[in-house]
């Protein structure tokens, strides 16, 4: 077993989830199956191969160019107010768990 | 009102001729909504007041003798992963189960835009991530041809909705398959566009080196008609091409004969059923007799497309997921007493349980030490993947597939096995990650009456060849 109960807590920890033991015992289950069935990329052998991280590099780009020259149609002037007037408010708000008049709301952060 | 012949030009014509009004057909609409989503469960939200205002605007056009617009009247529906200004969007989710989004999303906005009137918005997989729609967090989507059959996912409201005919089209999104996957299974016409071809500025992101919105509808046309109004370059999406639209619909009689087609052996192995391979072969056979050169060919790679795609989507997911934190918007849980509870509280109770192994998956995948192993090793073979594309389309102008190896399954079928629900998109996921644009067609049924879907993928930015060949196929009819 590649994925233990350690690793699905310490990933859990950094995907800010903390999971029931279900759902802990579960994981361990489901994420092995899962990379068991992905190890067959091993069978590969990529070490001359770029990786490929977006689609968008490869085509509608003017391939004569490089990096970000590339898109330089995506590119636009830098101005006060962008392309759609910042929201107001009391509409960023509307949608907030915990808001007051004016800020959103969390816990304390620092215990004292 | 006869709904099931609806297309969009009969719609909108009927609507422009003034034999009918916009408004008798979306209260038509509704009524059929009414009676029978209990069964089905397309819609999660109806849009009532935004569609009657619509309908309205559109009927005094058609009354004062005015040309309507290319959708002007035509009821259509959109998934609930798309933002609609003042409607409640849910992504599937019980995270934002009550988030009223401030804008609209720039597809459904340009829908609007053109005419069409938005009757509500669609079930789905919780943030689209699912190929049976069984991870919707409201409800489960029943097939209509088979009520106890799934009606695919991501997009399964979407497919389900047009089916049945409670919307004339329908947008829905494709991460994995997840346009063509249900449309096979639900046998409409779903269309994947180009990467880049359809802005995504308010679609809810799951993979955004993925994902893709395009059209569901009855007929090749109809998705034609909806492309050409969403396509193009919008400045809210960096990532949207400026790459000229051509006029699909124009395009689409323009004859077949001698369009090469490439037939990719991987895509006919193992674990494809024989009924589906019948039909597909019996597709391939129908495009030769219009004058299509059949070419064989192979895709090598193919066979780690699925570890690829969970490798990416789930980094991505990971990653995109992240901003569900309970403080801006969406859920918050309750019982928390620190910051740092409340966050983990508040993604536990929201997230249902696929998305919370995918954000698990791309987290460990994206994690120290096994970076190189998983992610880089992913993206190195997205690019073998994408050269075996690029490869085949030297010779090939597009490359004919089932799209799913199977008809749709029974509900709770794979819901434990996870690996299995994955291996359901098998067909589809490797247009995703090159970047091509595909489409998935009716080619027959099985033989307990399920719809069976062919698939045709083209070259970038190239619909126009791969609607030709489909519009080509469904004027011939399934032989």
């Amino acid at each position: 077993m590649r994925v233990t109960d350690k690793d699905v807590s310490y990933v859990a920890d950094l995907a800010n989830l903390e999971l029931s033991e279900d759902e802990r015992s579960r994981m361990v289950r489901d994420l092995n199956s899962i990379l068991d069935y992905v190890d067959r990329l091993s069978e590969l052998n990529t070490d001359n191969v770029e990786p490929m991280a977006q689609v968008s590099d490869r085509y509608g780009v003017d391939q004569a160019k490089q990096g970000t020259e590339r898109f330089a149609y995506a590119l636009r002037e830098d101005i006060l107010y962008g392309l759609r007037k910042s929201l107001p408010h009391e509409e960023t708000l509307s949608n907030a768990p915990d808001p007051d008049e004016n800020f959103f709301q969390v816990p304390k952060v620092i215990e004292r | 009102m006869n709904l099931s012949s609806l297309t969009i030009d009969t719609a909108r014509s009927a609507i422009q001729e003034r034999k009918t009004t916009s408004m008798a057909m979306v209260e038509s609409f509704y009524e059929k909504i009414e009676k029978e989503d209990g069964e089905i469960g397309a819609f999660l939200t109806l849009t009532r007041e935004r569609a009657i205002e619509q309908a309205d605007r559109i009927d005094r056009r058609a009354a004062e003798g005015k040309p309507l617009p290319p959708l002007g009247g035509v009821p259509v529906a959109v998934k609930d992963v798309m933002c609609t200004r003042g409607v409640r969007t849910t992504a599937g989710s019980k995270i934002l189960g009550s988030f009223i989004p401030p804008y609209d999303c720039t597809a459904v906005a340009r829908l609007e835009s053109a005419g069409a009137v938005i009757l509500g918005k669609l079930n789905c997989d919780e943030f689209a991530m699912g190929s049976s729609n069984e991870n919707s967090a409201f409800r489960p989507v029943h097939n209509p041809r088979d009520k106890s059959r799934v009606p695919g996912g991501s997009s399964g409201g979407s497919a389900a909705a047009v089916a049945a005919d409670m919307a004339v089209a329908a947008l829905g999104s494709d991460t994995g398959g997840s346009i063509r996957q249900p449309a096979a299974f639900c046998g409409v016409v779903g269309l994947m566009p180009t990467y880049g071809r359809v802005s995504r500025y308010g679609l809810i992101a799951f993979a955004s080196s993925l994902d893709h919105i395009g059209p569901l509808a009855r007929t090749v046309k109809d998705a034609a008609i909806v492309l050409r109004t969403i396509a193009g370059r919008d400045p809210m999406d960096a990532t949207s091409a400026e790459v000229p639209v051509p006029d699909y619909v124009a395009e689409l009689e323009k004859p077949v004969r001698g369009i090469r087609i490439g037939v990719a052996k991987e895509y006919f192995g193992e674990g494809l059923d024989p009924e589906v391979k019948k039909a597909v072969e019996g597709s391939i056979q129908t495009l030769a007799k219009l004058g299509c050169e059949v070419i064989p060919l192979s895709l090598p790679h193919s066979k780690y497309a699925i570890p690829t795609y969970y490798l990416v989507a789930t980094a991505e997911a990971s990653s995109n997921l992240a901003r569900f934190d309970g403080v801006r918007y969406g859920y918050r849980a309750k019982s928390a007493h620190t910051l740092s509870q409340m966050y983990r509280r508040s993604r536990d109770e929201g997230f249902g349980a696929e998305a919370k192994r995918r954000i698990m998956l791309g987290t460990y995948a994206l994690s120290a030490g096994y970076y190189d192993a998983y992610y880089l090793k992913a993206q190195k073979v997205r690019t073998l993947l994408t050269r075996d594309f690029e490869e085949a389309f030297k010779t090939v102008d597009a490359i004919v597939t089932p799209t799913t190896p199977t008809a749709a399954f029974k509900l709770g079928e794979k819901v434990d096995d996870p690996l299995a629900m994955y291996l359901a998109d098998i067909y589809t996921v490797t247009a995703d990650l090159a970047g091509i644009p595909g489409i998935s067609i009716p080619c027959g049924r099985t033989r307990e009456n399920l719809p069976i879907g062919l698939q045709i993928l083209g070259k970038h930015f190239d619909e126009a060849t791969i609607l030709r060949v489909a519009h080509a196929y469904e004027k011939a009819g399934v032989a």
